[in-house]
């Protein structure tokens, strides 16, 4: 007995320990694996011995084969006996390897509970403190459950190396079982105050996760935090503390205010850079709420900070800089955007994680001039890439900023395309989906560029044998999908048919994925029709004919016989099909046009809103009782289940509805909001130019032919790069070219305002034109859809109402056929300037080049819309004046009013006040000529008045007149603009006016004058300006605004109707509507703040008015009175 | 919260793995490999943080590492954590490895894992930061060293002899001789 223990004791002397194991791994390098399984049946021999110490040894062992990758679960109870030791060494050796092997689904973790709350409760601290590690690795609920309130005593432990361990176990235990932070929270939140600042700390990190989670409950500390973290000098405890305030400030923005001392101090005084970034971003994250009343830090403090990490030299704090400023951009670009050079600067660095933060703030660094040039260093990087993670995120970064904002930074789609055929170069890339989805988009909708992808796509086809080797696997032969596609689709394009629809059909296509191949049959019998429609033409493409349905009777038997049933389904129609044409053939039957037939119309893109917006036929109600629902129930079962039937569809429907409107007026205050602080958004209320209306007028317009020494067809595969050369030197040509011709325009005559005021400035970025007259073509919408552009507007939305309005008012004006000679000579000598322009409309182009705006039938309202956004603070007003001829002597002036159908010219003009300049107001007037008579040399007089006057040249006396700067062949309108001074702006006033022209007709030519008056209301000193009901209340709370009212009877109108009246003739914005009641909101030229209650009772309307100047008002209020007193 | 803590050398072999988050271990060694591809091939003087671990959490997982010699201290955190202190943790880390070895080295953490793990639970526990003043940790560290020591005893002696001798004919023992062979005859005495 004595010497088997004695031998048992030797034994272990010699068994081998830990550094054995390590040791003798290392010197079996050549049979590891096998050395290893060896030392683990040793390590099974000896936890089969009853000896703790030799367990301990093994279990030592097995922590360190766990690393390895070894899966010690088998030895999972020997653990816990190990543990289960009354020695310190081996219990922390059973610990150990516990926290490293045991999880949730280990079993015999139930076993150890007991074990474990002895330990927590041994008298030993350093048992305690052993049992707690290793608890916060594997507990599991049920051991959260049973041991909560073991650890919740154990932090009032008497010594802080307890306390702190078990506040952090807490933070695990909630994780586990819930239950438990209700009870235990008090005691966590009295840690906070604990006099060990590790103790502290640990506190404040398991509420920081814990705030993390769900904020909302934790604001309530708020205050006890803000204690802190002025007292603390911890730096861990204020950078979680500030970390929790970042999470906290965006529910409560009052906090955000009371943390601009304390931030700002910690940012002026720390050293400590994690501290400062941490700030920084909390600064961030309480500016993206808070707005302007927020934190003071000003936002551009933070950008110089951001920018100052940036220019670190620690490339650590560089990428953080990087960070931080991505925050901001999401919120207030600008800032940002200033720091251009820095970022793609950031772009060259060495550093991959520096270069993909770089390339995050990229996107908002984008404008016309510099795309191509960043795209260019970014396809070199590509290029240089070696890592797929890093080249996908360039790929995907490369079309992200390319197709942003609905392409609006492409010049030059051919330049695009090239890009995209580049990228299909790529080996392993994940994003072949991608790149197809923007071939087909741009392909559909840019009908100039279809030529050219076409053509770049048929030799995509042809190499893609050498291509899908490689990349079948990967995922790029998606091209493949889209290249096929627009070959077929676009296949008058081709410029060999028979050559693409080969290689369509080699035998090697038919390892693509299933759905591709589809596309390649489906496509391939498009081609074979554009085939038979070039036969039509000639003996020698008779031949190729015969060829080609010779091939195709060979090729297609391969995708008849596919796995894939919709391979196989195409593949044999099609088959079938050219034998029967085949027989047709042979009868001299044509057939061409029959075959083209199958594959006539367009496809257009369908707006994703398209469905949403397919008006409901008048009279349909979908909720109306097709039968009436059984009205005398018989049973009491079927009593019940008809209640049911009866309020169901009702009740829902009815909250739905009420929700909606309170919730859409909410997220389109919300819009707004980011829509002002999004750079990508044309500023302004109203909605982007984009709609259905704009496919049709597409169509008409004449697609110009841009100067030659731009290649459209480049043979072979194009290299984006060329075009970067050839654009530099077009816009330099451009250049040239504007200046002659302005010239030239100069001498011919002066033009617009507008015209003037962009010549003497640098190119600016609208100046840039796109290369190719490129239309895009708007996404399809149903027919008479409803007009609005704004997806997610309600029907009640009273700026409905007046966007129908505008486009009434001035569909209403007689639709002008030719456009006059001056007009036309004005197109044609910038025809890209203009048209472009105008097609662009979406893409954010100008409409200055626009000669007018009020005679373009249908489009005028979006021309309108437009030129508000692009000159923002611009606003107009919809006052006509209408004038007749002279003979009869008589006036009348029309307001808001439809045109009605005279005989000369016909002034209609528009006064327009310019928030800029409070000063200053834009007439522009429409002179149509309505007469059979050729009219010229018009000129326009006013005679000022004290408070407006007609801004003349310098050097011209008070009472000349200002020539007209075209003439007008009969039929034909066309605009001038003229700027008045006005001094005041509460009157309304008239002003008179004379206009001289020389008719010119058969007879002779006679010398006509003609007056009118100009009617300066005091609405059309008012812009339409949106304000947020919070403002507004304060607005009305302020003691300078002078209250006034009218009340208007038998108004007939629904309440809309009659909002959206008030809003669209009087430049008023609902700032808030309840039922019959709204709230309105409008600003004049010079800073007037006028409020408008509305109250609607049967027909009649109470109108209560608020502004800071009372004359103003009462004539405001006169004005609307007269608007429904003439409907 | 700290998902997960490597340490691993130039080759990628694992020195100490802690999870705290449950992984299998053949997922614990592909994110080994994965994360030790990552950060080789970056350069000594690029920043120390890494996006784009895909096995270890998503996109609100980063990698905060540093590169000492031989060694690679990855830590993997969640954007609770600040960048800039755990980059300071890690160094406090390995200051407290060098205090507790005197001048650690590789070698160290190859032959004593279990004591560096002893010692990263007095930095962290449980993925959060359990204390980060230096002092503090070496003389918990050191109290407990003592316990074990005390507690070794005579059963300890004779294993630290055994060990103290074969460590002193390392350096002698030519590397492809399996030193774990030479004890196994000893005991193989006739039994009575």
């Amino acid at each position: 007995m004595a010497l088997k223990k004695v031998k048992g004791s030797i034994d272990r002397i010699f068994d081998k320990n830990l550094q054995d194991l390590v040791r003798g791994i290392r010197n079996h390098k050549d049979d590891e694996a096998k050395y290893i399984s060896t030392c683990i049946d040793e390590i099974k021999q000896e936890l089969k011995q009853e000896n703790i110490s030799v367990k301990a040894n093994a279990v030592c062992k097995l922590t360190y084969l766990q690393m390895l990758g070894y899966d010690i679960s088998w030895a999972a109870f020997n653990i816990v006996e190990v543990m289960s030791s009354s020695k310190f060494t081996y219990k922390r050796m059973g610990y150990l390897a516990a926290s490293q092997s045991f999880h949730d689904g280990t079993d015999v973790i139930m076993l150890t509970t007991n074990q474990i709350r002895k330990d927590l409760n041994s008298p030993n601290q350093y048992d305690t403190g052993v049992a707690l590690t290793g608890l916060s690795c594997f507990v599991t609920p049920d051991l959260s459950r049973d041991l909560a309130n073991d650890i919740m005593t154990l932090m009032s432990h008497t010594k802080p190396y307890i306390r702190k361990k078990a506040v952090l176990i807490m933070y695990k235990v909630f994780l586990k079982y819930p239950e438990s932070l209700r009870p235990a929270f008090p005691r966590l939140k009295e840690k906070l105050d604990d006099p060990d600042p590790g103790v502290q700390s640990a506190a404040v990190n398991v509420i920081c996760e814990l705030a993390r989670r769900n904020p909302k409950n934790y604001l309530s500390l708020a205050p006890l935090f803000f204690k802190l973290m002025t007292s603390s000098t911890n730096n861990w405890v204020l950078i979680k503390i500030i970390k929790l305030f970042g999470a906290l400030t965006p529910l409560e923005p009052r906090l955000g205010k009371k943390l601009i001392e304390p931030l700002t101090n910690l940012i002026h005084s720390t050293s400590a850079m994690s501290l400062l970034y941490e700030c920084v971003n909390t600064v961030i994250a309480g500016r993206t709420v808070s707005g302007s009343s927020g934190l003071c830090v000003g936002l551009s403090v933070c950008a110089s900070l951001c920018v100052r990490l940036c220019f670190s030299l620690s490339p650590s704090v560089k990428y953080l800089g990087l960070l931080a400023m991505s925050k901001i951009l999401k919120t207030h670009p600008k800032s940002v955007q200033s720091h251009k050079d820095l970022i793609l600067q950031c772009l060259d660095d060495k550093d991959e994680s520096i270069r993909l933060r770089a390339l995050d703030l990229l996107y908002g660094m984008v404008s016309k001039k510099n795309l191509m040039e960043i795209v260019k260093k970014l396809m070199l990087h590509v290029d240089k890439a070696e890592g797929t993670t890093y080249r996908d995120e360039l790929l995907t970064k490369i079309i992200d900023i390319c197709s942003q904002s609905n392409y609006q930074y492409i010049t030059n789609f051919e330049w695009y395309i090239s890009i995209l055929v580049e990228l299909t170069r790529l080996e392993g890339t994940r994003h072949g989906h991608l790149i197809a989805s923007q071939m087909l988009d741009v392909a559909v909708r840019v009908k100039a560029i279809r030529g050219f992808a076409v053509s770049q796509m048929a030799l995509l086809l042809d190499s893609a044998p050498l291509l899908s080797g490689n990349m079948q696997r990967k995922g790029i032969c998606e091209v493949l999908y889209a290249a096929a596609w627009i070959c077929g689709e676009f296949s008058e394009y081709l410029e060999d048919p028979v050559q693409t629809l080969e290689a369509m059909l080699r035998p090697k296509v038919s390892t693509l994925p299933g759905h591709i191949q589809a596309v390649y049959v489906q496509n391939a019998a498009k081609l074979f029709a554009a085939v038979l429609r070039n036969g039509q033409q000639g003996s020698q493409e008779g031949a190729a004919v015969q060829e080609t349905i010779q091939l195709l009777t060979d090729q297609l038997p391969i995708f008849v016989q596919s796995a894939d049933l919709e391979v196989q389904e195409r593949a044999s129609c099609f088959l079938q099909l050219v034998k029967y044409i085949q027989k047709l053939q042979q009868k001299d039957v044509d057939v061409g046009e029959e075959v083209t037939a199958l594959f006539a119309g367009e496809l257009n893109p369908v707006a994703p809103k398209a469905q949403k917006k397919v008006p409901v036929p008048e009279g349909l109600d979908l909720d109306a009782w097709i039968n009436d629902p059984p009205s005398e129930p018989e049973s009491e079962d079927e009593k019940s289940k008809s209640a049911f039937a009866e309020e169901e569809p009702q009740q829902p429907r009815q909250r739905h509805r009420e929700v909606d409107e309170k919730e859409l007026a909410r997220r389109r205050e919300e819009r707004k909001q980011e829509q002002a602080n999004n750079p990508f958004y044309i500023k302004g209320s109203t909605p982007a130019p984009k709609g259905y209306q704009d496919t049709m007028g597409v169509e008409h317009i004449p697609v110009v032919q841009i100067d030659l020494s731009v290649p459209l067809k480049v043979p072979g595969m194009a290299t984006s790069d060329k075009y970067v050369k050839i654009e530099e030197e077009r816009r330099k040509r451009d250049r040239a070219e504007k200046g002659k011709k302005k010239e030239k325009k100069k001498k011919r005559e002066k033009r617009s305002r507008g015209d003037r005021r962009n010549e003497s400035g640098p190119e600016s970025e609208e100046d840039i034109r796109p290369a190719q007259t490129v239309d895009i073509v708007t996404e399809e919408m149903p027919e008479n859809a409803l007009p609005s552009d704004d997806e997610d507007r309600d029907p009640n939305d009273p700026y409905r109402e007046a966007v129908v309005a505008t486009s009434k008012s001035t569909t209403e004006e007689p639709a002008d056929p030719g456009q006059g000679s001056d007009t036309e000579d004005a197109v044609s000598s910038f025809p890209l300037r203009c048209f472009p322009d105008v097609l662009l409309g979406p893409l954010g182009v100008t409409a200055r080049d626009l000669p007018a705006m009020h005679f373009m039938p249908q489009k005028s309202s979006k021309h309108k819309k437009k030129k508000q956004k692009k000159e923002k603070e611009e606003k107009e007003k919809k006052k006509k004046k209408q004038h007749r001829v002279p003979n009869q002597e008589e006036e009348e002036s029309v307001q808001n009013g439809t045109v009605e159908e005279e005989e000369d010219p016909l002034p209609v003009c528009d006064v327009q006040g310019n928030l800029q300049d409070s000063s200053r107001v834009v007439v522009s007037v429409i002179f149509e000529n309505k007469s059979s008579s050729f009219l010229k040399s018009m000129e326009f007089n006013v005679l000022d008045s004290l408070n407006a006057k007609l801004q003349r040249p310098e050097g011209a006396g008070p009472h000349d007149s200002l020539s007209v700067p075209f003439q007008l062949p009969p039929g034909v309108s066309n605009e001038a603009r003229f700027v008045f001074s006005v001094q005041s702006i509460v009157m309304p006033q008239k002003l008179k006016g004379t206009l001289t022209f020389i008719v010119k007709s058969d007879d002779g030519s006679s010398h006509e004058k003609l007056d009118f008056k100009l009617h300066f209301t005091c609405t059309s000193y008012l812009t339409t300006t949106p304000c947020y009901s919070d403002a507004y209340a304060k607005l009305l709370e302020s003691a300078d605004m002078k209250g006034s009212s009218a009340r208007l009877q038998g108004v007939g109108l629904p309440f809309q109707h009659l909002l959206a009246k008030i809003c669209f003739h009087h430049h008023f914005s609902v700032v808030e509507k309840i039922n019959s009641c709204a709230s309105l909101y409008s600003r004049s030229i010079q800073g007037h703040h006028i409020c408008l209650l509305v109250k609607y009772t049967d027909q009649t309307v109470t109108i209560d008015a608020k502004c800071d100047e009372s004359s103003l008002l009462g004539n405001l209020l006169d004005e609307i009175k007269l608007t429904f007193s003439q409907s | 919260m700290i998902k997960a803590i490597l340490i691993f050398n130039n080759h990628g072999k694992p020195r100490l793995i802690r999870f705290y988050q449950y992984f299998a271990e053949d997922m614990q060694q592909q994110i080994i490999r994965e994360t030790f591809h990552l950060v080789s091939k970056r350069d000594d003087n690029v920043c120390n943080f890494l996006e784009g671990g895909s096995l270890i959490g998503g996109s609100d997982y980063k990698l905060i590492y540093r590169h000492y010699a031989t060694l690679y201290f990855v830590f993997c955190v969640d954007s609770s954590e600040s960048e800039l202190g755990i980059l300071d943790l890690i160094q406090v880390f390995v200051e407290t490895l060098d205090k507790c070895f005197e001048n650690v080295c590789e070698l160290d953490l190859i032959f004593h894992m279990d004591k560096v793990h002893y010692i990263l639970q007095e930095v962290v526990m449980g993925g959060m930061v359990l204390e980060t003043n230096m002092n503090e940790i070496v003389a918990q560290v050191d109290v407990q060293n003592r316990m074990e020591k005390s507690e070794g005893g005579l059963s300890a002696a004779p294993a630290r002899a055994v060990s103290a001798v074969k460590n002193m004919n390392l350096p002698e023992i030519p590397r492809n001789i399996n030193i774990g062979d030479i004890n196994i005859k000893v005991p193989s005495l006739s039994p009575f």
